[in-house]
């Protein structure tokens, strides 16, 4: 199975429990995963993202006993952000990045962000959105950081029309017909790490191509088991199945 | 043994309780939970009439009906209509199959206006569950956090209580009902966050923390790897997954002769 959902490093708020590479990675395998895309809670709050993609690709390569596979990080609001995206592909060989634009304070409509995809396209890199990271109800009250708003989002992929583009713990925030209309947008995927309600993968398959699905975790934020008992609570068929856990990820232009 | 204390009719397909709660079985049965608490109706409003009150409680007695082996039910009670709400707890519970009682968001538990409705409750021995959190963003103005509960809880310091959802958000949840022994804590109905049963078991003991899900709006899979996931002792996994649940119901259950 491939996760393309967590993280590395301190959840900035309080220690969880799997925040250690070693033991992340342990329940990782126990779980069945084989690969597991990582970035990093750093991201969210510094300022030296060099420093925190290093130190990313250096827990992966410590820890992640094969398995663990840097997603770094840009924030186009620092200056020269641009250098940050050519080092993730040529310095730490990465196969994508991790997107914060409500902890980096821009919208989707920002020049920047047309920009970033740009480059991320040229760079042959995959590109992941974080909605959120966690519900604004339980933020810390001097930390208060609102979802991200995704309706620019169709627009500004129509001019990125190759690039992999996926959104994690969107389903909160994108339901219904606007996530059909994301799902047609583009290149488009969506994890299920924030998909709720009964059988929730059924109901997310009526609104998005199964071919679109990925088995994301949000791990070590939220338990790993969440994402494993969702896909024993809904009736998929190992067909859907291995699809969501395994092939829609692995067939991803630069996935490899 | 997986006990829910958390279930509702609302956000699953079904245009009937009775088509509702089959549905609901079905991925019962696939997530190994076998007894399952239901509690409000299949549309709600903040603040619920009488007439609601009514219908609502109407709705979970009829889907109950063709469930009594696996499904017990809530009567859902309001502070804003003691007298209505009252009259409710007779006829869902002393006169009807239910075994308990849910609080919402209609007016604060702090309030002393709903001390009638605790107090029949317990002379019934049925379960109280009192919805609470503590959102950053704002409560809603009838909605009480578990510091609200707290005051409750010590009026009737001999009444066990159920602090839904631990409060949101639990770090604070935890806390605020600590001190308070007649009080567990609900484990349904937030984001499945890790380390919340660890934090729990440490600070209130396995046999104050119950699992429940939220479903429909929440899935079983989010709040059961709540505790799934958590490193607690396998023997708090057991208390929190069923014991615990079924410990406070046996005393209601065994005076309507429901072997459990």
């Amino acid at each position: 199975m491939i996760d393309v959902n967590v993280s590395l490093s301190r959840w900035p708020f309080r220690r969880l429990p799997d925040d250690e590479t070693p033991r992340l990675v342990k329940r990782l395998k126990e779980a069945g995963i084989t690969q597991a895309w990582a970035g990093s809670y750093d991201a969210l709050l510094h300022k030296d993202v060099d420093g925190v993609n290093r130190r990313l690709v250096e827990e992966c390569n410590t820890h992640g006993d094969g398995l663990l596979h840097p997603f770094g990080c840009v924030n186009p609001m620092l200056p020269d952000w641009q250098e940050d995206i050519r080092r993730c592909r040529e310095v730490h060989q990465m196969r994508g990045i991790r997107l914060h634009p409500n902890y980096h304070g821009y919208k989707l409509d920002a020049p920047e962000f047309d920009e970033l995809l740009r480059l991320a396209t040229e760079n042959k890199l995959i590109v992941q959105l974080s909605v959120m990271m966690e519900d604004e109800r339980t933020q810390h009250p001097l930390v208060q950081v609102p979802a991200v708003n995704t309706a620019p989002l169709s627009d500004v992929l129509s001019h990125h029309p190759a690039i992999p583009f996926i959104l994690l713990n969107s389903q909160r925030e994108v339901q219904g017909e606007a996530l059909t209309r994301l799902a047609a947008a583009g290149n488009v995927y969506f994890d299920m790490a924030m998909q709720e309600s009964v059988g929730g993968i059924e109901k997310l398959l009526r609104l998005v191509p199964h071919d679109r699905i990925l088995f994301g975790s949000h791990a070590p934020f939220f338990y790993h088991e969440s994402a494993s008992l969702k896909i024993e609570e809904s009736d998929l068929g190992e067909t859907l199945r291995r699809m969501i856990t395994v092939e829609n990820a692995s067939r991803l232009p630069h996935s490899n | 043994m997986i006990w829910d204390l958390h279930c509702h009719l609302s956000g699953v397909d079904g245009s009937t309780p009775d088509e509702r709660i089959a549905m609901l079985m079905e991925y019962a049965d696939r997530m190994g939970v076998e007894r399952l608490v239901f509690f409000m109706g299949m549309n709600w409003s903040h603040e619920p009439t009488p007439d609601d009150l009514r219908q609502q409680n109407h709705e979970v007695l009829q889907a109950i009906s063709h469930w009594h082996d696996r499904a017990f039910g809530f009567a859902y009670v309001s502070p804003q209509h003691v007298e209505a709400s009252l009259e409710e707890i007779g006829r869902c519970i002393a006169n009807g199959p239910m075994v308990g009682i849910k609080l919402w968001v209609a007016g604060k538990c702090s309030d002393e206006a709903i001390d009638a409705i605790i107090e029949r409750a317990a002379e019934l021995k049925a379960v109280i569950f009192q919805h609470t959190w503590f959102k950053v963003t704002g409560n809603l103005p009838g909605e009480s956090s578990p510091l609200d509960l707290l005051t409750l809880a010590r009026r009737h310091p001999q009444v066990p209580i159920i602090c839904g959802h631990t409060g949101g958000d639990w770090e604070r949840g935890i806390r605020a009902i600590r001190a308070a022994s007649n009080v567990s804590i609900g484990l349904g109905g937030f984001d499945p966050t890790a380390g919340v049963t660890e934090m729990a078991v440490r600070e209130l003991g396995a046999r104050r923390v119950i699992y429940g899900s939220d479903i429909g709006g929440r899935s079983f899979a989010s709040q059961l790897a709540k505790v799934k996931g958590a490193d607690i002792p396998d023997k708090a996994r057991q208390l929190i997954l069923g014991q615990n649940l079924r410990r406070l119901l046996l005393p209601i259950l065994r005076e309507k002769g429901i072997e459990a």
